[in-house]
């Protein structure tokens, strides 16, 4: 869902550069607050399985593919703030040395694809967690929070080149969610599939449950 | 919690380098749609900067497999570094903080 160079005009994407590099620039605020020793590799490893996983488009309906987010199953194990500075470093390498996302969109894709998820579907998570409780209520939370984080990331980039008058809200949106739902639900099998296996292997590593 | 590390940059490695070459090339959801909405065109030959491996494929190495295995192990051991670097960055401004008070 990576927006390329020539789909945002000029008010978009600066708008879109100016919030994600102010959120960005929160976040460190954030993490620098509570950053522990043991928390940096674990945010690089994190950076490294959605870079290696973004490369792995699988197919859905139709003659589409699509491939993780990961921006909802960061912010589960590392918390948003950190979450947020993993996907933006992914996106920003993404961009300069892959040519996935054009430089002019790349503030609306960080929004879009990390952003969003890290913040939002990271509070659905936790509602959902908290509501349903113990390790159920983690599985659940995390495979909703993902599917509704592509959904968000769909929602955002249609709402992008709306305002972009690239192409109308009302026909742009439609398709978008349509494929993206089925997408979300690869997201949410992926979350839900990583969360599982470090529940077994390594709980204490998920951000801020209580201890039992 | 050394081992925890290097099982999961192992995991993201696997990925990136064995699995990345089989990816589906099927267009992804917003290009499937600007292609049938027609503003694909609106994003051709835009591009601000050009990147050294574009696509995901190491250039001038002829088979496409190889091509992206190598650009997925480039790839993620870049981002691991990256993220890392930037956290130890990120926690270094907090010691110095803490020196100067």
């Amino acid at each position: 869902m990576h927006i390329p160079d020539g789909f945002l005009d000029a008010k978009v994407w600066t708008t879109m550069s100016v919030v994600t590099g102010g959120t960005a620039g929160y976040a460190i605020k954030q993490v620098n607050k509570k950053l522990g020793e043991r928390q940096i590799p674990l945010m690089g490893v994190m950076g490294a399985f959605i870079f290696a996983a973004q490369m792995i488009n699988f197919p859905v309906a139709g003659g589409t593919s699509g491939h993780l987010l990961g921006s909802a199953l960061a912010a589960i194990l590392l918390g948003p703030w950190s979450a947020i500075l993993v996907t933006t470093a992914n996106f920003i390498i993404q961009c300069l040395l892959f040519q996935d996302g054009g430089l002019t969109a790349l503030g609306a894709n960080v929004f879009n694809m990390g952003i969003l998820g890290c913040l939002v579907g990271y509070a659905i998570y936790q509602g959902i967690r908290k509501m349903v409780g113990g390790d159920k209520g983690i599985i659940i939370g995390a495979g909703v929070a993902a599917w509704c984080s592509v959904m968000l990331a769909a929602t955002g980039t249609s709402l992008a080149l709306a305002f972009s008058g690239t192409v109308p809200l009302n026909v742009v949106i439609v398709p978008m969610l349509a494929i993206h739902a089925l997408v979300g639900i690869g997201e949410a099998v992926i979350t839900v599939a990583a969360v599982q296996y470090i529940l077994k292997v390594r709980p204490d590593i998920i951000y801020d449950v209580p201890k039992v | 919690m050394k081992k925890e590390i290097l099982i999961g940059l192992l995991i993201a490695l696997t990925i990136g380098v064995f699995l990345s070459p089989f990816a589906s090339s099927f267009p992804d959801g917003l290009e499937k749609t600007a292609e049938d909405l027609h503003f694909l065109n609106k994003g051709e030959g835009k591009e601000v900067i050009t990147s050294p491996i574009p696509d995901y494929a190491i250039p001038g190495i002829s088979n496409e497999g190889l091509a992206t295995a190598g650009a997925g192990l480039v790839g993620t051991l870049i981002v691991f570094g990256a993220v890392y670097g930037l956290g130890k960055i990120v926690q270094g401004r907090k010691e110095n903080q803490t020196k100067s008070f």
